[in-house]
């Protein structure tokens, strides 16, 4: 019975269908056919998944794949591959590569790559503004055509009030989402950390967290006036989430993400200069972190993205000031994000929501759910088995993980693409 | 000098000294002081030992007084000043590191304009290093050359001991790393420190950070101080917007002899040095022996680099 699997005794978790228990899944062709008490074909291979959670395939809105242009930080294949060790199926590609992903030609070379090489699905952002220089906007139109899920200048805030404006009107006829990066260059100035008692300790220049907030602030005033569909990428401060909760009570086509390096650690983790705790928006304090946790709970953070950002070690090994922004994440998503499960912030289906469901949806992708006739995206874990994250065990091309020597629990056994094994940590 | 106090490869920073270390060195530092009054003014304690002063920004004094200081232990002393522009051309620290770590030194003297240089130096480098001043982090050696400094001028403030003192640090103090070094060491032995200036020029929470008491006018800043310190203040801080103008800094913060009045009887004046007559200070404080201790700070700051060097690699040095 080729093509046909039948997946047996998991704890099912599938937030969009409101279902946690005990479930068989049956895969035929790439496509969840059944769930619950499966009739599976005479002869059909079977997977014992007694003691493990089967869930979605977990979707990361916020992901850098480098390619092309910066093949010596990660590769579309390299990405993919960390992907699917985190039992991350589909990543959203950041489009500040080189050249930068602001026309069609770039979307379909990432695409076929991606078809080519890539271990999970690929879906591209395309940019706001042409070379991410915030002067003219693209051609999301024609972008959307050629497969962009939605646009970001990320990696630097659309800064400028008029071109925002005009980005989140001529969106809204595509009804496309702007993914912002958040921050008012002026204030942040040359700050290379977050500013606190921290950073005043380490004599490193800091950004004060109204360079988040300012920033977010003005944008819900431009969403309020176009109605443009807005969502705040790796949202770090309390002052941001409080902005967002009341833009959302008030009806406005309003969201944001977390990364989990924002609501797992603080600016602590730059004491000793590491600059693997280095990225923007910096690691924040302990208020900050709290009011993350608390806008998760309330349900103000609808999505969990990494900001995978993979770089060189000579981009890392140098002082901290001049050391790249970014992290690894896709590794280390799943295992971060359940401490919030263990810790009583989210319930088990509201974590996997966040990373499943929740930005399938903002995208507009058919995915994140296991309602039968979807592709069979899947990931098998072990809710408790314990591990210490390694930097060298990583499996992308680069290693400039924040989380080095983390002790955590949840592990992911096996990763389906299409129905199709892209990982398995059994082999 | 006792050995068992110190038994450390570097000195990074004031934040990792307790008080039994810092007196550790301020002894030491006021032993060798009678070396530097000698006809031959020599020791053999580290001969054979290698020190390289490695300067990624230009400075006279520091780099002059560790040398001498070196010089006078019989160190072989090598000077490599390294513009940082040509940081930016070419070669990394790492690279240079590597390079320096191939001659196998014994001590390596760094200053750097990036705060956290030498963390990454202690990482990648063998010998033991001295932090000569890291961007706006710390430097060590002068807040352990103020420290000797204060300690000999205790009688005359008549104080027993640091416990009862206050310290009155004045200027730019968000982007000193002798007003950071200073503060910590102070606290550390017990000291009240104080930091006085504009608000936009203080460390971000720096009561927290520092466990100071932060002041915006000189005056409340200086009453019944024992000790005032200036800071140097950087030109470049007005083309930023931190402050509007020099005429306007001098009239509010500026350390002039009326407004030394408010201080303790005998309060004596310090700065770390290069002084800016009429910006921070005005000369008639810097120029009266009565409260000046400015010359005083250098004469000890080549007595506490030759203790520190002593401590970290020299003959029962304490490692």
């Amino acid at each position: 019975m080729s093509g046909f699997l039948w997946i047996r005794g998991a704890r099912v978790v599938d937030p969009a269908n409101g279902l946690d228990a005990t479930a068989d899944l049956l895969v035929g062709d790439g496509v969840i056919r059944q769930v619950g008490r499966c009739d599976a074909p005479l002869g059909c291979p079977v997977l014992d998944a007694d003691g493990l959670v089967l869930a979605p395939g977990l979707v990361d809105m916020h992901v850098h794949l480098r390619e092309p242009g910066f093949e010596y930080k990660e590769t579309i294949a390299g990405g993919t591959r960390a992907a699917a060790a985190g039992g991350v199926t589909t990543v959203a590609a950041m489009p500040n590569t080189r050249p930068v992903n602001d026309d069609p030609s770039v979307t379909g070379y990432i695409l076929q790559k991606a078809r080519s090489e890539g271990w999970v699905n690929v879906v591209p952002i395309g940019a706001v503004t042409r070379g991410l220089a915030g002067q003219e906007l693209t051609e999301m139109g024609l972008q959307i055509r050629a497969g962009c899920v939605a646009f970001s200048d990320d990696g630097r805030p659309v800064a400028d009030s008029g071109m925002m404006r005009r980005a989140l009107e001529y969106a809204s006829a595509f009804g496309t989402l702007i993914i912002q990066h958040a921050e008012d260059p002026a204030l942040a100035g040359h700050g290379c950390m977050h500013e606190g008692v921290i950073s005043s300790r380490l004599g490193l220049p800091g950004m004060p967290s109204e360079a988040e907030s300012i920033m977010v602030d003005r944008d819900l005033r431009l969403v309020a006036l176009t109605r443009g569909r807005y969502h705040v990428a790796h949202i770090s401060t309390g002052q941001a989430v409080e902005a967002v909760g009341r833009a959302r009570a008030m009806g406005l086509p309003v969201s944001c993400e977390v990364a989990p390096h924002h609501f797992a650690l603080t600016d602590e983790a730059v004491l000793g200069y590491d600059t693997d705790a280095k990225m923007s928006p910096p690691l924040r304090g302990p208020e900050e972190r709290n009011a993350l946790l608390e806008g998760l709970a309330r349900g103000i953070i609808t999505v969990i993205a990494t900001d995978h950002a993979p770089h060189d070690p000579d981009s890392k090994r140098v002082e901290f000031c001049q050391a790249s922004n970014g992290v690894v994440g896709l590794e280390t998503l799943l295992p971060v994000s359940l401490e919030l499960v263990r810790d009583g912030v989210l319930g088990l289906s509201a974590c996997l929501a966040a990373m499943t469901v929740a930005p399938a949806r903002l995208l507009g992708l058919n995915r994140g759910t296991l309602t039968p006739g979807m592709p069979a995206d899947l990931v098998l874990f072990d809710l408790d088995a314990p591990w210490v994250v390694d930097a060298a065990r990583l499996h992308g091309t680069s290693r400039n993980t924040c989380f080095h020597g983390r002790r955590v629990r949840g592990r992911v056994r096996k990763t389906f693409v299409a129905g199709r094994i892209v990982h398995d940590d059994d082999a | 000098m006792g050995t068992h106090l110190w038994n450390r490869k570097h000195l990074l920073g004031m934040a990792d000294l307790s008080r039994e270390e810092i007196h550790a060195i301020l002894d030491a530092a006021a032993s060798l002081r009678e070396v530097n009054r000698r006809d031959i003014k020599k020791v053999p304690t580290l001969r054979g030992k290698t020190v390289i002063n490695l300067f990624y920004e230009n400075s006279t004094r520091t780099r002059t007084s560790f040398e001498l200081a070196g010089k006078r232990m019989s160190a072989d002393v090598i000077n490599m000043s390294v513009a940082s522009s040509s940081v930016k051309k070419g070669e990394t620290l790492y690279d240079t590191l590597a390079t320096l770590q191939a001659m196998n030194p014994d001590l390596v003297v760094i200053r750097h304009p990036e705060s956290g240089a030498q963390e990454f130096l202690a990482r990648h480098l063998d010998a033991s290093l001295v932090n000569a001043g890291d961007g706006r982090h710390e430097h060590p050696t002068q807040a352990l050359l103020d420290l000797l400094t204060i300690h000999d001028n205790l009688p005359l403030l008549e104080q027993a001991d640091f416990s009862g003192l206050i310290v009155a640090v004045c200027g730019d103090s968000l982007h000193s790393r002798v007003a950071r070094s200073v503060a910590l060491g102070l606290r550390t032995l017990g000291a009240e420190v104080r930091f006085v200036g504009p608000p936009g020029l203080l460390p971000p929470r720096a009561e927290e950070a520092f466990g100071v008491r932060v002041f915006h006018h000189l005056e409340q800043g200086l009453e019944g101080a024992h000790v005032v310190m200036a800071l140097r203040l950087q030109l470049e801080r007005m083309s930023v917007g931190f402050i509007p103008s020099v005429r306007e800094y001098f009239a509010f913060w500026g350390l002039t002899k009326a407004r030394l009045a408010v201080a303790a009887p005998n309060a004596i004046v310090m700065h770390p040095g290069p002084i800016n007559r009429g910006v921070e200070i005005a000369s008639e404080v810097a120029d009266d022996g009565e409260r000046s201790v400015i010359l005083d700070q250098v004469a000890n700051g080549l007595a506490v680099r030759m203790a520190v060097m002593y401590r970290l690699c020299g003959v029962g040095g304490g490692r």
